[in-house]
C-alpha cells in the first residue's frame, strides 16, 4: 500500500496512509502517515467507537493540509487497552518453544501443498 | 516517575514476520521496500475543495464465494461505487491480528462514513464517487507495474484530489 501512495504522490496526488505496521510504512518510505498502534485490523480506530474513528481520520486531513515534508508521522493518541494489558504484542506471529515444532510442520505440509499444485 | 521499558513499544512486524517465516522452514527472508527518496506535493487547492478518494487492502468476493473455507479472493485491483456506501468488505485472507480484533465495523479499515461526516461539516469536499482497492500482494513487483498505475487511473478518471491509503 505504502508503494501505491508513493506513486499517486509521484504523479501529483497528496496521499496519507493510516496504518499499524509503523517499521513496514516507515521503511518504504511514505509522504505522510497516521501510524495508529493497535492490533493490526483497525488502523481508523477501534470497532463502533466514532469519536475515536473521526479523530483519527481528522488527523488524517490535518497531514494532508499541514504536513510540510515528506516522512511526516504522526500517532493518534489512543491505547489499545487502557489497563496496559498488551498481550497481543507477544502473541501474534509468535515463535517460542511451544510452537517451534507445530511451526515447521506446517511449513513443511505447506510447501508440499504447493509443490503438489504446480 | 516515567515509565522505562527495555524495548520499543511499537511492533516490529518485519522483525516479527522474519522470525515466524523462519520459523516455518522459509530461509529467505522477504525483502521489503526500502527507498530514503520520498515524493511529495502539496494540495493545489483548500481541502474543502478537493475530492477525497480511499483505497483499501480489503477485498471484493460475492457471499458465494466468502462461504467456501479455501476461498482466496483475486490480486486484481477494483473500483467500485461508493453510494451506498459497502456494510463490509472481504477481509479473512489479510493477515490482521485475527485474535485480538475483529473487522465487524467497516468504518475501522474504510472511513467512508467519517469522511462523508466531514463532507457534511465542509471539512472536505466530497467523498470520491468510487472507492478503491489494492490487495497486499507478495509481488512488489505487481504492485508496482499493475496496481499502483491502475488505481492512478482511476482516480484521474473520478478527477481525486487527495487520497486515504488504510492497509488492514
Amino acid at each position: 500500500m505504502s508503494l501505491v501512495a508513493r506513486h499517486l504522490e509521484a504523479n501529483g496526488i497528496a496521499t496519507v496512509v493510516l496504518g499499524s505496521a509503523r517499521d513496514i510504512v516507515e521503511e518504504c518510505g511514505v509522504p505522510r502517515f497516521v501510524f495508529t498502534d493497535f492490533p493490526l485490523g483497525n488502523p481508523c480506530g477501534k470497532p463502533w467507537e466514532v469519536p475515536m474513528q473521526q479523530a483519527v481520520i481528522g488527523t488524517a486531513l490535518d497531514l494532508l493540509e499541514k504536513a510540510w515534508q515528506p516522512r511526516t508521522t504522526v500517532q493518534a493518541p489512543f491505547v489499545w487497552t487502557p489497563d496496559k494489558n498488551d498481550h497481543w504484542r507477544e502473541r501474534f506471529m509468535r515463535v517460542d518453544d511451544s510452537n517451534r515444532a507445530t511451526l515447521a510442520q506446517a511449513g513443511e505440509e505447506r510447501r508440499e501443498r504447493q509443490q503438489a499444485q504446480r | 516517575m516515567p515509565e522505562r521499558r527495555s524495548h520499543r513499544s511499537f511492533m516490529s512486524y518485519i522483525d516479527k514476520s522474519r522470525e515466524y517465516y523462519a520459523a516455518h522452514g522459509y530461509d529467505q527472508p522477504y525483502q521489503w521496500p526500502y527507498h530514503h527518496e520520498v515524493p511529495f506535493v502539496t494540495l493545489s487547492k483548500p481541502l474543502s475543495e478537493c475530492t477525497v478518494g480511499v483505497v483499501s487492502t480489503a477485498s471484493l468476493p460475492s457471499r458465494a464465494e466468502q462461504a467456501a473455507a479455501s476461498f482466496r479472493p483475486p490480486k486484481h485491483p477494483y473500483a467500485i461505487s461508493a453510494n451506498p456506501i459497502p456494510e463490509s468488505l472481504y477481509t479473512q485472507d489479510v493477515a490482521w491480528d485475527k485474535e485480538a480484533t475483529h473487522t465487524d465495523d467497516i468504518n475501522t479499515y474504510l472511513p467512508l462514513q467519517r469522511l462523508q461526516e466531514f463532507q457534511q461539516q465542509g471539512r472536505i469536499g466530497k467523498n470520491s464517487r468510487r472507492f478503491y482497492g489494492a490487495a497486499t500482494t507478495y509481488s512488489q513487483r505487481q504492485t508496482l507495474e499493475t496496481d499502483a498505475p491502475e488505481i492512478l487511473a482511476w482516480c484521474r478518471e473520478d478527477e481525486v484530489d487527495v487520497v486515504l491509503l488504510v492497509p488492514l
